[in-house]
């Protein structure tokens, strides 16, 4: 009944939707990060009158709108292709997922878009106080796009609030609040935005450290500083510390994608927690993938069972033990979770045939079935599992995962040294002469687009081979195209995008090196 | 007990919404139009730089309605969605590229260091101005004149032929209304830059071209509109589900529902009447009539595809594979609770309408452009 699709289709549909999204997510953060920026810097300007704070103003200003215009042409690209690409998904996910990207549209994406005009063009004709309150609006509905988009994904790291409905074969939705508040959606949003405002802060004082270096814009340039350095040092804390709460999350939610970025094949207490690793392939096989273990790391021991259980003694399940299952620990293996998905699959062909000879009895008997807690609970949650060939395909790409997660995070703390270092020189009056710390700060303008792309890797490499964790896997979610249309727009993709980011790069220098001239 | 608010009434409560989203987007590509004669409308590079200033300060709400149009069809009725954007892959896949690269040439036009030079972004914009409206309005054609594509009993589908929906270009009612969408995009554009723009020699060339494009977008749009009225059409019956040729369907529809015929009939008056006093009298207030004229008719075709049992996306390869806003919608609580998100939308267009307005204030000229400071 779910047939599956040639490999190289999944394939390059998948490759076009990583490269389309992480082109995203090269522009996304900065609008994210500096529209809060601008807006405390008007805010300032605004309470001070001084007219150095509105020019800083509209400099950053500047940069932000040549960096928002590129982020929104790769976002409606995203929007459409869940259609044109994972078409099946958007039908077996339609009701619920829907659902928050239109409130996006109506909700985010007007504020933004509306008062982004006032930000630009209303300067001489609207109040000092109507247009600080649009920039302000700006930021907000940034960060509410984000909000929306990012329930959607957390929805399918960890569906909740919804039930399978035979007759239409799909999910629907039947609480929102759950939706919305679902816990991998509450921490995936606090810690992306504040990603973002780091990268933000970074930008700007990356930025201003340049001007610092060629001895221009001095006044500028240290008054920008300080900004990005306070808000920099207050975000890189909140990322540290949300990061912190997205494992603990995961660690419930998706215990394959935590074990997989800890590479931690055999489940015990007084597991450590490794601070760094290389990963070689290993004498061992789990079915028939070979295992790729630790030839070195550095480990903090029985940290991990703290984080994850509270005390050292906690267990923290394995790769092994979640594939092959561990009876002690109450853990099923692979294998009997794809018995229990064959049954819910094998439930709903039933009702087809039942829909077919116009059988109602056995038609609500059925329907009743699949909303039941405990078919729910025993059966239905491992519903894509059926369409899992061999329990070791469950595994993610244990590497990536690991060497992603680890560089974000050793990222996550020189990212906090970093700002404290900006906030002591600036504070001692220093930094314009500490010119190695200024081609620093220059140079680490780039680390947070790194971290952030990283994170993305982690979070959808991680949870392979699942577009809906547990329920759908990605071969099943494909549309029916040819390959050969697929690879075609992959490569025009390719080539604008890349086309489009040389000239957004080429422009942003262009207009710093010019500087801020109102 | 029947609940108050039954399933059947949300369906045809987001329909309505999903035609007003289509009623304002048609409107909004007077952006597209103004831009599909960046070439031939402005004689100097000054020129130039004042209509894309006037068109560029209001690209993004058509770029978001649009956005929102396709959020809301994927939230309402995702069965179209999966089956329309999976399936006539390169007709959306050719919108979107038109728009991708929209979204940067105002921005990136005329900056120092843009790389691909001032009039690569000025093609972009014509390329966008022209190719947007008109698959749009082939995108919707299809509505009424139906695609190829089977869906099975899990509601996957399947294309019927290999060019994933390129094939609604050689039917010649859906160019006829891509046409007219692109031409009433035009007048609506140069109605746009009548009322906004400062500047005599572009108010007399806008002036001078709006008797032709109007009359091609009325040349082709009566065309598409008699077709359609003496065409067949696709009903369904509600009670079994099945669908199945209807002579005069959407004939019927509008004489079945009065209401339909008065927005329409309002829709049309609009616009000729907005055509009229800038042509005759001189008027610089026509986009507000057009405009509206258009919004109207845009809706009233919406509901007669959608409603009095009609199938909206209708299958030509399966009929029973046919979509209706029953059978596409999403759940009774889905539609419920974005029922509720829906009612933001009257403050939504009432902050747009206030920043537009405080934005508008004055007649956009070279004087004004410079003043703000920030210049496409
Ligand atoms: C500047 C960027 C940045 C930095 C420095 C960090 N992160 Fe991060 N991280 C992100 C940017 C990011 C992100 C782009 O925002 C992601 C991608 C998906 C998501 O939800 O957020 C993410 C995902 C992500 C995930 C996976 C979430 C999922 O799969 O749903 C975890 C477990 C962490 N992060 C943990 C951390 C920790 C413990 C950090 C530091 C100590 C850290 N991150 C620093
Ligand atoms: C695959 C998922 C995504 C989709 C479908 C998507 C969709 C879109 C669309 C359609 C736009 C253009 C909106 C407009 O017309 O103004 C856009 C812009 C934007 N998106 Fe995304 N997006 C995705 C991922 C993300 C993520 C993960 C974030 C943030 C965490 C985000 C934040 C934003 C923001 C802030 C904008 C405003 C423009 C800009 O920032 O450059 N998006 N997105
Ligand atoms: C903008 C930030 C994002 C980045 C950089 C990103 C990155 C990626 C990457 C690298 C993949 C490929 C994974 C693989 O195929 O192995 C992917 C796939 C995917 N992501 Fe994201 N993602 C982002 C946001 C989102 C959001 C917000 C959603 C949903 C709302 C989403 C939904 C998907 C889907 C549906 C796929 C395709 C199925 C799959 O391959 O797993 N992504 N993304």
């Amino acid at each position: 009944m779910i047939d599956v699709p040639d490999l190289t289709l999944v394939d390059w549909s998948r490759a076009q939707f990583a490269l389309t999204a992480i082109y995203h997510w090269l522009f996304v953060p900065l609008t994210l990060g500096l529209s809060f920026i601008v807006a405390i810097m008007e805010t300032i300007y605004v309470k001070t009158g001084l007219e150095e704070w509105k020019r800083m103003t509209r400099f950053w200003m500047t940069l932000f709108g040549i960096n928002f215009a590129i982020g929104v042409a790769t976002g409606i690209i995203l929007e459409f292709e869940f259609g044109t690409n994972w078409s099946y998904y958007s039908w077996f996910v339609g009701d619920i997922f829907g659902a928050p990207l239109a409130i996006e549209g109506i909700l985010a994406f007007f504020l933004e878009s509306t008062f982004v005009a006032v930000m630009f063009f209303g300067w001489n004709k609207v109040n000092k106080k109507f247009h600080l309150v649009s920039t302000w609006l700006v930021a907000v509905g940034a960060s509410l796009s984000a909000l929306w988009i990012l329930v959607a994904n957390a929805w399918m790291q960890n569906p909740v609030g919804m039930v399978f409905n035979p007759e239409t074969a799909r999910n629907e939705m039947v609480d929102f609040w759950a939706v919305l508040f679902n816990e991998v959606a509450v921490s995936k949003f606090l810690h992306t935005i504040s990603s973002g405002f780091l990268l933000g802060s970074m930008f700007v004082a990356g930025i201003s450290a340049w001007y610092l270096l060629q001895k221009r814009e001095h006044h500028l340039a240290t008054r920008s500083l300080l900004v990005a350095g306070v808000f920099g040092l207050l975000s890189s804390l909140l990322v540290v510390y949300t990061g912190d709460s997205s494992a603990r999350t995961l660690a419930r939610a998706q215990p394959v994608k935590f074990a997989a970025f800890e590479a931690l094949y055999d489940g015990r207490s007084d597991a450590g927690l490794v601070a760094a690793g290389i990963l070689k392939d290993s004498d061992r096989k789990i079915g028939k993938k070979v295992v790729k273990d630790f030839s070195f790391r550095i480990e903090i021991p029985g940290f991990l069972s703290f984080m994850t259980g509270g005390n050292t003694r906690a267990f923290v399940p394995g790769i092994n033990d979640l594939i092959l299952g561990n009876p002690e620990k109450g853990l099923l293996p692979v294998a009997e979770k794809m018995r229990r998905g064959k049954v819910a699959q094998d439930l709903l062909r039933d009702y087809k045939n039942a829909r077919a000879g116009n059988d109602s009895v056995k038609m609500s008997t059925i329907r009743k079935v699949f909303a039941d807690k405990q078919f729910i609970e025993e059966h239905f949650r491992y519903f894509g599992y059926a369409s899992v060939e061999n329990p070791e395909d469950a595994i993610p790409n244990v590497p990536l995962a690991f060497y992603s997660f680890h560089l974000m995070v050793t990222l996550g703390f020189y990212f906090i040294l970093l700002f404290c270092l900006v906030l002591f020189l600036l504070f001692r009056g220093t930094i314009a002469k500490q010119r190695w710390f200024l081609w620093i700060l220059l140079f680490s303008i780039l680390l947070p687009y790194v971290a952030g792309e990283m994170g993305w890797v982690l979070a959808e490499m991680g949870r392979q081979p699942w577009i809906i964790q547990d329920l759908m896997p990605v071969s099943t979610a494909v549309s029916r195209i040819g390959s050969g249309s697929v690879i075609t727009t992959f490569v025009l993709f390719a080539v604008l995008f890349t086309v489009l980011l040389i000239a957004e790069v080429s422009i942003m220098i262009k207009q710093i090196k010019t500087g801020p001239n109102h | 007990m029947e609940p108050l608010i039954s399933h059947l009434f949300l369906q045809h409560y987001w329909w309505i919404i999903i035609s007003i989203l289509a009623g304002l987007l048609v409107f909004l590509l007077f952006v597209q139009g103004g831009q599909s004669m960046i070439f031939s409308l402005p004689e100097d590079p000054l020129q130039t730089t004042i209509l894309v200033n006037a068109l560029g300060r209001k690209w993004e709400f058509t770029f978001t309605t649009l956005v929102t149009f396709g959020g809301a069809f994927f939230a309402a009725f995702p069965l179209f969605y999966s089956a329309s954007f999976g399936g006539a892959y390169w007709v959306w896949m050719a919108i979107l590229f038109s728009f991708i690269i929209q979204a940067v040439a105002y921005e990136f036009r005329s900056k120092k260091g843009n790389f691909l030079g001032q009039r690569t972004y000025d093609i972009f914009l014509l390329i966008n101005g022209s190719l947007g409206p008109f698959l749009l309005g082939v995108a919707v054609a299809t509505f009424f004149t139906g695609a190829r594509f089977s869906l099975n009993e899990l509601n996957r589908v399947s294309w019927a032929t290999g060019w994933h929906g390129l094939e609604a270009l050689v039917n010649g009612r859906n160019v006829a209304l891509g046409l007219a969408v692109l031409f009433l995009a035009r007048t609506n554009g140069l109605l746009y830059i009548i009322n906004s723009v400062n500047d005599d020699g572009l108010y007399e060339n806008a002036g001078r071209k709006i008797i032709l494009n109007a009359l091609t977008f009325l040349v082709f749009f009566l065309f598409f509109l008699v077709t359609l009225l003496i065409s067949p059409g696709f009903a369904y019956d509600p009670h079994t589900g099945n669908v199945f040729i209807e002579k005069y369907k959407y004939l019927h529809n509008l004489l079945r529902m009065p209401a339909v015929l008065i927005i329409f009939v309002a829709g049309v008056v609009g616009v000729l009447y907005g055509i009229v006093i800038t042509v005759f009298r001189g008027s610089r207030k026509g986009i507000w009539f057009t405009g509206t004229g258009t919004i109207l008719a845009v809706i009233s075709l919406f509901l007669l595809a959608g409603f009095s049992n009609t199938a909206f996306y209708p299958s030509t390869f399966d009929l029973n594979s046919s979509l209706s806003i029953r059978k596409a919608s999403s759940s009774y609580f889905t539609l419920k609770t974005m029922m509720f998100v829906s009612f933001i939308i009257p403050f939504v267009a009432a902050y747009i309408w206030y920043a537009w307005k405080a934005i508008n204030r004055r007649r956009i000229s070279v004087e004004e452009i410079q003043e703000e400071g920030h210049v496409y």
